[in-house]
């Protein structure tokens, strides 16, 4: 299975990479870890002409404490911000979902940003990354701009980053322990079928679902139900919204009917979970 | 258009011209003449072309090689010194943790790097630590012996020094 021919850049700064991407427009393809584009060149389902890996630049991978928040460089991989004593502290929620991805050896290679860009609507982090509110921070021809979480998945693999741009950053905020990632998947790939995010704070409850829908989703029909109870009772109610308002996907793996429920199952789970870590 | 990878082979420099569209495994097969490293799903699923890169265990089938320019690569062939086999290798002889011996090169590199991370802890961790390799035949359980076997050599040797 070799991929389509392509020319390799290696820029060694942002600004490269911008540059490169300016130059070469749609024909350009950013390479981070390679396992979200590397599977879909080797099936020819992207045969970019010119590949940009920006894997090798080194300021973008950090995990550091600045402002109240938790930043975190895109090139950042899921096994560094699994072992992240910080993050264990300040923001358990990302290590926890980070310590689901795959396997040792796709944590060692995939990256933050990679995964985020790619916006499979099976990934792990697209649910933590709705219920901590993050920020994600992309770099363009015109500086650098911040999208909101909750702005951030357009569609099925479709990011509100344009073509144009590149992840620099992700910001997390600081929490509680009381937050939990619980996933239901698909064996073969570690895929999610289901896997809900929930955050518990002093401002309010929020849920994060993916492997759903197109694109993962946050739970507002949860989140409104619950009124801040967060007895067994009331999480149970509330948990039976979970896919309000979302056409689950249906394929080999799990009908709709399945998804929907395991989103309502894998709700409760998270949100008891959290809960108990209070 | 082909370009100039550098890198280091089981402490050998090795220096080649390449299309940017080889990946890693096929760099090493083909181009280095190191078969050991075998191609199962080369889907990134099954784990056989797993190789150490820079010391951490990647699936070597999902990677290009000129992303791991400037590196050090260790594959099967770089595990024994001196004719003697590696403390992982001498416990899936030891503890029959192959059978066909196709999953075993990259069984084998997890278990090294699984072992170096020190999350080898008891058989749940070893499993979830390898559950990135595939393996038809063994049915894991003597797969886990050997990594267990291994770790306590590794062990004796540190008591021992
Ligand atoms: S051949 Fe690489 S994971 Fe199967
Ligand atoms: S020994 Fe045959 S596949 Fe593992």
């Amino acid at each position: 299975m070799y991929p389509a021919n392509f020319d390799y850049k290696r820029p060694a700064t942002v600004d490269e990479a911008v540059a490169l991407l300016a130059q070469h427009g749609d024909a350009a393809k950013l390479l981070a870890g390679g396992h979200s584009l590397i599977p879909a060149m080797k099936l020819r389902l992207a045969q970019p002409k010119v590949v940009v890996d920006i894997g090798r630049i080194s300021t973008l991978s950090y995990i550091r404490e600045a402002g109240g928040k938790l930043a975190i460089g895109a090139m950042t991989t899921h096994q560094e911000i699994a072992a992240s004593r910080l993050l264990q502290d300040k923001c358990p929620l990302l290590p926890e979902t980070a310590s689901h991805i795959g396997d040792v050896q796709v944590r060692n290679k995939g990256t933050i940003g990679g995964s985020l860009a790619h916006a499979d609507p099976a990934a792990d982090y697209p649910a933590t990354i709705l219920a901590l509110d993050a920020e994600i921070e992309v770099a363009g021809p015109n500086g650098r701009r911040t999208i909101r979480a909750g702005d951030f998945f357009v569609d099925l693999l479709q990011t509100a980053i344009a073509a144009n741009e590149l992840i620099t950053e992700i910001r997390v905020p600081v929490t509680a322990k009381t937050v939990a990632y619980v996933k239901t998947e698909q064996k073969a790939s570690g895929f999610a079928l289901a896997g809900v995010a929930a955050v518990i704070s002093p401002s309010g409850v929020r849920v994060g679902v993916t492997g759903i829908a197109a694109k993962a989703y946050r739970a507002t029909g949860v989140e409104q139900a619950l009124k801040g109870q967060m007895t067994a009772n009331a999480i149970a109610l509330a948990a039976t919204h979970a896919a309000d308002g979302v056409e689950p996907l249906s394929d080999i793996h799990a009908s709709a009917e399945y998804r929907a429920h395991l989103a309502q199952v894998n709700t409760r789970r998270a949100l008891e979970r959290a809960v108990s870590r209070g | 258009m082909p370009i100039p990878v550098r890198l280091r082979v089981n402490n050998t420099p090795r220096e080649h011209t390449i299309e940017p569209r080889v990946l890693l495994v096929h760099y090493l097969r083909d181009h280095c003449n190191l078969t050991g490293t075998h191609v199962g799903c080369e889907t990134g699923i099954c784990g056989a072309c797993t190789v150490l890169v820079d010391g951490k265990a990647v699936k070597s089938c999902t990677v290009f090689a000129v992303q791991a320019d400037g590196s050090d690569v260790t594959t099967i062939e770089g595990l024994a010194t001196n004719g003697h086999l590696h403390p992982v290798q001498q416990g899936f002889w030891d503890r029959h943790g192959l059978q066909c011996g196709y999953c075993t090169p990259g069984m084998i590199m997890a278990s090294v790097h699984l072992l170096a991370t020190g999350a080898a802890g008891s058989r749940e961790a070893i499993a979830e630590g390898l559950r990135g390799n595939l393996c038809r035949c063994t049915g894991y359980s003597h797969i886990i012996d050997a990594v267990q076997n291994a770790q306590q050599a590794a062990n004796a040797e540190v008591a021992r020094a």
